[in-house]
């Protein structure tokens, strides 16, 4: 009998010291991850901290449902390990949006679980203070990422093209959501039905998904960092009605974390957040009047450009998502190999939101081995245009238009962009003569210094690569 | 008390994570945005501890499913974040 006692206590002393591991990891790799030299270790320490606090989770006491348990993580692990491994370097913005959901999910379904017990009158798994009030709050916020999340990543892979929008919208949300609060004040604080539980978890999908179809793909990341703060907020709050503390901190740490990246994403975007989820903007129809635009574009062939390079001192680039449409990194890191070896001094700039990510064109550009010294963000590069040859701009658009600083009636007047106009040339690699996803004239394309290089983005460089090797 | 101990977690992890985040060159905004998805992965230990403690069986089908969706998001989280880590080499290591 004491021998029992006693190894029931370490259990739980085990229990508890490998939960304040797993939290101490999970930090300490997220700081970690903040740093481009240490960042792939920052992974896999934070990743121990998962396997620790996984392991040990067995050993918490009066737990049956061991077979459903092992055969559940067997099956998720095998399946998002797999599709996790084949799917492409453009394609990962949607698959973070979709393990973001199954943990938006997951916390719902732990809330749906506790209520269910309270319904069925067995009591939470623990009285904690406020645990079914929290529980109520959590299910709502885990079943918006949860519903939102697919949504967003239905958007992103192409599954669902259009943007649907119908009168009054706004209106149904907001109705939606005022009775989603009484039926949530209904499930903390009375005796409910298996009725008011079942409305109350399927309203909820149901505003996850009309939150997020109204939203156009270029705001889709800002809606997918929102959804990643809003479940590690689900994760935490439910840490809280289990009394689990690894899920308590490092919920609240992604929530924040979440909060904060989230914000700098919309200012980047010169967006507040309530723009993104209220205006519908990002959907193509709303290009502003703008400004009287003088001055023609001119044209460019590939050699011409690929001479005016290889000739040049200091080369700029500025890569947009055209290059990422097109999978012209390779070429691109192929040519300014060439160009460094003439000599010439070539460097990445690259615009907080090119790409469908802050950071997403750092990946690609990684993916294709260009070292990460040699890109640059927005602030450290600006005041090197003025002293730069060439800037060659391949299949970005918004990020260099300079409307954005000289023309007060611009939509994006006022975002923060590359001042490519201020280089001695100008380079513009595009598909076409046609506008941004904003729907924006770019003044840039009608500079004096600027010239089009018009073709998908893979075969103009192939072009330059040709052109530089001539030289 | 009680009541505030858990107050005070809440308020000291918020504020960590805001200082983890803030110094972060925006090169590495997708990779975190990742890594942070990997961390709520943890949601698969109270999944565990709930589908445990599960009886009737609507819980038991409720909870296998929190389990799966929450070993779906640490897995996949894990494999996409190390995946796009694995690329970040400077001038020096390319030789």
């Amino acid at each position: 009998m004491d021998n029992n006692i006693f190894s029931v206590e370490l259990a739980h002393w085990l229990i508890q010291a490998s939960y304040f591991i797993a939290a101490i990891l999970f930090i300490y790799g997220l700081k970690k991850m903040s740093h481009p030299r240490t960042a792939r270790s920052g992974i896999i320490w934070a990743g121990v901290g998962m396997v620790v606090a996984t392991l040990i989770t067995y050993l918490e006491p009066a737990m049956h449902n061991y077979l459903l348990m092992t055969t559940a993580i067997g099956v998720g692990g095998i399946i998002a390990w797999w599709s996790g491994r084949r799917v492409a370097m453009t394609d990962m913005p949607q698959m973070i949006a979709l393990y973001n959901g199954m943990g938006g999910g997951s916390a719902a379904a732990i809330a749906a679980v506790e209520l269910l017990r309270v319904l069925n009158g067995a009591g939470l798994t623990h009285e904690a203070f406020a645990a079914r009030e929290l529980a109520v709050v959590g299910a709502l916020i885990g079943t918006i990422a949860f519903s939102g999340s697919l949504i967003a990543f239905a958007k992103l892979q192409g599954i669902m093209r259009k943007v649907y929008r119908f009168p009054g919208q706004q209106i149904v949300n907001a109705l939606l959501f005022v009775a989603l609060i009484g039926l949530g004040f209904m499930l903390a604080r009375t005796e409910f039905s298996s009725t008011e539980f079942y409305l109350f978890f399927g309203l909820a999908l149901l505003v996850g998904v009309l939150m997020t179809v109204p939203i156009g793909g270029a705001d889709m990341p800002v809606v997918i960092s929102l959804y990643n703060a809003l479940t590690g907020l689900a994760v935490g709050l439910e840490g809280f009605v289990l009394q689990n503390p690894a899920m308590m901190i490092a919920g609240i740490v992604v929530g924040s974390a979440g909060t904060l990246l989230t914000q700098l994403m919309a200012r980047a975007m010169n967006r507040p957040i309530s723009n993104v989820l209220f205006s519908g903007f990002g959907t193509g129809d709303d290009g502003g009047e703008g400004m009287e635009i003088s001055g023609s574009m001119k044209a460019i062939n590939a050699s011409d450009a690929a001479i005016t390079m290889a000739y040049a001192e200091k080369v700029i680039i500025i890569p947009g998502y055209g290059m990422a449409v097109a999978q012209a990194q390779h070429k691109i890191w192929e040519l300014v190999k060439l160009l460094i070896e003439k000599g010439v001094k070539v460097s990445f700039a690259i615009h907080p939101v090119a790409g469908r990510m802050p950071g997403h064109m750092n990946v690609l550009l990684a993916e294709a081995g260009v070292p990460y010294d040699l890109i640059y963000d927005l602030e450290d590069i600006n005041s090197q245009f003025p002293t730069t040859d060439v800037a060659l701009v391949i299949g970005a658009n918004d990020v260099v238009n300079p409307a954005a600083r000289k023309d007060k009636s611009s939509p994006i007047y006022g975002m923060p962009i590359l001042d490519a106009d201020k280089a001695r040339n100008v380079v513009i690699i595009k598909r076409g003569q046609g506008t941004g996803f904003s729907g924006i004239e770019n003044l840039l394309f009608f500079e004096e210094n600027t010239r089009m290089c018009y073709g998908d983005a893979q075969d103009v460089a192939q072009k330059l690569i040709a052109g530089v090797k001539a030289v | 008390m009680e009541g505030f101990i858990a107050l005070y977690i809440f308020m000291l992890a918020a504020f960590t994570g805001y200082e983890v985040i803030s110094k972060v060159p925006t090169i590495l905004h997708t990779p975190l945005m990742s890594g942070s998805n990997f961390v709520h992965g943890i949601v698969l230990v109270g999944a565990m501890v709930a589908l445990g403690h599960a009886d009737t069986m609507a819980e038991q089908i409720i909870g296998f499913i929190a389990v799966l969706l929450g070993a779906g998001n640490a897995v996949g989280g894990y494999v996409v974040t190390e995946r796009m880590l694995e690329m970040f080499k400077s001038t020096k290591e390319n030789g």
